[in-house]
């Protein structure tokens, strides 16, 4: 019998493309198949310059620490401080995102409630309005005003706690949204004044003003109804963040919300999701010295989302200028959305746990991002409320431990001061030291 | 007759007084003197009270209203209306842009001409105007009644859902998805209810009625280049 014969040495190994990556090229056959492009959730999943690429100096010589678990450090905000008669008066640095019921399931939106209640801070509603269930159950509720003023009216407005004028969405800069009919059930319908069953288009800019010298007037409007009572914060993508926050500033904002574009989204192209907008990293500095520019820094708060996932980035965030954090995706993963236990039913829809993006599709196994009453029983609101309460506990312990480490007695002590970076992007993003050295690039020397 | 001089009255003042008033008040005649084109007349009124303005208002007079009957004898700013509930707004004169936008009920009256997206993502307001309409008007109408008496400016109903749209006059173009439709009895029924309650002098027979063609309602390639 003769022996198989060995591969030979002189052979070249299959090599893959960098450009004509295995990812690349099934998009383009999935594109010739269907004739649409990729729709998906979340937020941009390329590598980004990110607050990983930051880290803190801690105390030295010329620094004191606070010691754990004896000395106080405060981790309190006030939001809304500028015009609002009632501001938000959170415990903790962390909010949570709007997330809209219909993108989200009822019983999702209560845990959320119930678990940032729990944490002693805010959620907010989403496109499609304010449900009774979200309003009971939400201590303090901050209310989206949305382009497409679905679900929008003068009660709702009142009984909220807040006002977010949304200009701008970090995944989605400019752009719109689109709820597919597998969502649009009768109730999520009435509740948008939609046909049931039908592709829900939420618009890309707001019907009734443009641009911020409207934006203005429509602040009016809207404090002259609710009694200039409310804190009215204005959400923009990280587009221009210096002069978007500006602008807002000049609308009349109480609080500005900037969301980078790893900030998630229901439902959007991938292309628009990947290639517009800027991460978040590069939008606080600006956004920050803006606000300094106009003498307005913790006169107006900011409020940064996108990608935020350890008590590090709330930590590096609010070092880098802001005042409280917002997470979204972080809050449904600690929900349990894309959860390994449901590893069998992820791979049925040819993905896996930790990839799982087609939420507008309404088949998440998870039962978070659907409006299936079968998939949504899988969900116990109770169960996610304490899940979302722990997580937001922990955020908030390990960004105290950090600002404890710095000598902070307040997380708002933080400063850039505080932080190297570990590339030479970072350090140019976030107006910090290259790690090892006292260059800053394009802000010191070359 | 309560009367509220702006000239000497801050516009938080109105506002409260206005909004202060119970479904039972017995203060139920209003009038406002030197408005101006001040913003934010009259709004997020909840009471069943007679608002007279008179002059021209700026933005968003009688936005949000639920109950309350708004009179402007003279021309409204940008966004009149907008999102309103029910009661009803009408405008003397002629109205600016987004007039109604994104109105949930009642009734908003133009006796004059409204400029561009009237009606702008309406969700079931009624709005009748008397003169001519401009360009994207009803854009992404939801529900609720459109009725223009004169000439529709372009793009009327584009991406429309299930708002019905009735012109008098031309249409200079209609938007994406947007056809004429047949016009039935019951159309002319709610047509003349309409006519009626916004005291226009016309016969529904005269009108022509445009609605969606419903094939924007699921995305389809095939469709790609309407969008």
């Amino acid at each position: 019998m003769d022996r198989p014969t060995p591969p030979s040495t002189a052979q070249t190994l299959p090599r893959n493309s960098h450009t004509w990556s295995p990812e690349t090229n099934a998009e383009i056959r999935r594109a010739a198949e269907t004739g649409i492009y990729d729709i998906r959730g979340g937020g941009a999943k390329r590598k980004l310059p990110h607050f990983d690429d930051l880290l803190f100096l801690g105390a030295s010589m010329s620094r004191y620490p606070l010691e754990g678990y004896r000395e106080t450090c405060d981790t309190s905000v006030l939001l809304g401080t500028r015009f609002a008669k009632k501001p938000i008066r959170l415990k903790i640095p962390v909010t949570i995102a709007g997330m809209s019921f219909g993108a989200l399931s009822g019983p999702a939106k209560e845990a959320l409630g119930r678990g940032a209640t729990l944490a002693g801070t805010s959620t907010t509603t989403g496109d499609g309005g304010m449900t009774d269930e979200e309003r009971g159950h939400s201590d303090q509720l901050v209310y989206q005003y949305l382009p497409s003023r679905y679900g929008m009216n003068p009660d709702d407005l009142r009984r909220a706690d807040a006002i977010e004028i949304v200009v701008g969405q970090g995944a989605k800069p400019g752009g719109g949204g689109m709820l597919l009919g597998q969502k649009i059930t009768e109730r999520v319908a009435r509740m948008r004044n939609l046909p049931q069953g039908i592709d829900q288009r939420s618009a890309c800019r707001h019907p009734d003003w443009t641009g911020p010298d409207d934006l203005e007037i429509k602040i009016l409007e809207l404090r002259e109804i609710t009694g200039w009572e409310k804190p009215i914060y204005i959400k923009i993508g990280g587009a221009r963040p210096y002069y978007d926050t500006a602008l807002a500033v000049k609308a009349g904002a109480d609080v500005v919300v900037l969301d980078g574009m790893q900030g998630g989204t229901a439902a959007t192209q991938d292309v628009f999701i990947e290639n517009v907008g800027q991460p978040t990293l590069a939008c606080i500095r600006p956004a920050v010295q803006a606000l300094q520019d106009l003498g307005m820094h913790r006169k107006v708060q900011l409020v940064v989302s996108g990608g935020i996932r350890n008590g590090a980035d709330v930590a590096k965030a609010l070092a880098l200028g802001a005042d409280a954090v917002a997470i979204g995706t972080a809050a449904l993963i600690a929900l349990g959305e894309n959860d390994p236990k449901w590893g069998a039913e992820y791979a049925a829809m040819g993905t896996t746990a930790d990839a799982y993006d087609d939420w507008h599709e309404g088949r998440d196994p998870a039962g978070i991002t659907t409006q299936d009453p079968v998939l949504m029983a899988r969900f116990d609101p109770l169960e996610g409320a304490r899940r979302l309460r722990n997580y937001l506990a922990v955020l908030t312990l390990e960004c105290q431990t950090i600002a404890r480490a710095c000598g902070k007695s307040h997380v708002h002590n933080l400063e850039p001061e505080d932080l190297c970076a570990l590339t030479i992007e970072a350090a140019a993003m976030a107006g910090v030291p290259l790690a090892g050295t006292d260059w800053i690039p394009g802000r010191t020397g070359l | 007759m309560q009367t509220i001089d702006l000239a000497t009255t801050p516009l938080r003042e109105l506002n409260t007084a206005l909004q202060a008033q119970a479904a039972q008040t017995n203060q139920t005649e209003w009038q406002i003197l030197n408005p101006k084109g001040a913003h934010a007349i009259a709004v997020g009124l909840d009471a069943p009270i007679e608002v007279t303005v008179r002059g021209h208002t700026g933005y968003y007079c009688g936005g949000m209203n639920k109950q309350a009957t708004i009179r402007v004898a003279g021309s409204a700013g940008p966004g009149v209306a907008e999102n309103m509930m029910s009661g009803t707004v009408v405008i003397e004169g002629d109205a600016s842009q987004y007039a109604g936008a994104t109105g949930n009920g009642g009734l908003l009256v133009i006796k004059g001409n409204a400029s561009s997206r009237c009606g702008i993502s309406m969700k079931g307001i009624d709005i009748v105007v008397h003169g001519n309409i401009g360009h994207m008007s009803a854009f992404m109408a939801q529900s609720g009644n459109l009725v223009v008496l004169g000439d529709a400016g372009d793009a009327l109903g584009d991406s429309l859902y299930e708002a019905r749209l009735f012109v008098r006059g031309t249409v200079k173009s209609l938007g994406s998805d947007c056809v004429e439709k047949e016009m039935r009895p019951e159309h002319l029924d709610l047509l003349r209810d309409l006519l009626d309650r916004a005291g226009a002098d016309a016969r529904p027979e005269e009108f022509r009625r445009y609605g969606s063609a419903r094939k924007l309602y699921h995305f389809n390639v095939d469709h790609a280049a309407a969008y």
